[in-house]
């Protein structure tokens, strides 16, 4: 459990990786229960438009906060965790998405144990989450 | 693309929910959650009586909400339209496996932004005791006929 004496702003807590491929989004819409086929079907996808298949947001969302779930080495923990979808990720038949998240310290309550961390989640170069933002209790 | 006037409607309250510990950890994996995060005995020695679920796993009782919203013609809601705009979840509490939820959506807020409905709907999800356990909020962009 990190010690908030210990932190200061601008801290990167932590940086990961992500692997996505098309077997992740079947795993993800079986888990939570969102079928929606342009994450799946690539005609469908193109049908309405999109670039390609996208991985589910809420997908996106849930893997940016791994990192400072495992750094806090408790859920429950985790006060409250914000996002703006920003851009999509397109996930290829054949081959992976690779996201990565930098998570880092952007404010510090010292009276109430609480910090904000705040997660860059980028893919391609491109930021696809805005106001990525998350308050732990230390 | 969504009827202005369902800005303060409130959606009967769901079913009860049983969170499995299992449903848990299948959630947990398929957001690449780690291992050390599922582990029972870890989460007893942070003093939980069970699994803690995934900080996104609320999504699941916001959509029984969103259900009714899209079944319910007064809404008038064209879900092929509907990009996913913002997400949040503000916790009271932590979700532990056991728990017995239930879930009522309210429409927060309704406007109009270039063409395109924004819509904010509330979620607020109780515990058995109708303990408030976490507020989901989602804002929906539904995109214009032209748009």
């Amino acid at each position: 459990m990190p010690e908030i004496s210990e932190l200061t702003i601008g801290d990167v807590i932590a940086e990961k990786n992500f692997n996505l491929d098309r077997d992740s989004l079947v795993r993800y819409a079986g888990a939570s229960g969102d079928f929606n086929p342009i994450h799946y079907r690539d005609d469908i996808a193109a049908g309405v438009g999109l670039p390609g298949v996208l991985a589910h947001g809420m997908l996106t969302m849930g893997l940016s906060i791994d990192p400072v779930v495992s750094w806090l080495g408790d859920a429950g923990k985790i006060l409250e965790y914000g996002v703006r979808f920003t851009k999509p990720v397109v996930v290829p038949a054949k081959g992976r998405a690779v996201i990565t998240v930098i998570a880092k310290v952007a404010e510090l309550d010292s009276e109430a144990k609480k910090a904000r961390i705040d997660l860059q989640t980028s893919f391609d170069g491109n930021n696809v989450l805005g106001k990525s933002q998350v308050w732990v209790q230390l | 693309m969504v009827n202005p006037n369902i800005q303060g409607k409130r959606y009967p309250r769901s079913a009860a929910y049983l969170v499995g510990r299992e449903k848990i950890r299948e959630f947990a994996r398929a957001t690449f959650a780690s291992e050390e995060s599922i582990d029972l005995a870890a989460a007893k020695a942070s003093g939980h009586s069970d699994l803690v679920a995934p900080p996104t796993f609320p999504i699941v009782l916001q959509e029984f909400g969103l259900k009714l919203v899209i079944a319910d013609p007064e809404a008038g809601l064209d879900f092929s339209r509907v990009v996913h705009g913002e997400q949040k979840f503000v916790f009271q509490r932590p979700i532990v496996a056991g728990d017995l939820l239930t879930s009522e959506l309210s429409v927060a807020s309704v406007k109009s932004l270039g063409g395109n409905h924004m819509v904010v709907f509330d979620t607020e999800i109780f515990d058995d005791s109708n303990s408030l356990v976490c507020t989901a909020i989602s804002t929906l962009v539904v995109r214009g006929e032209d748009a």
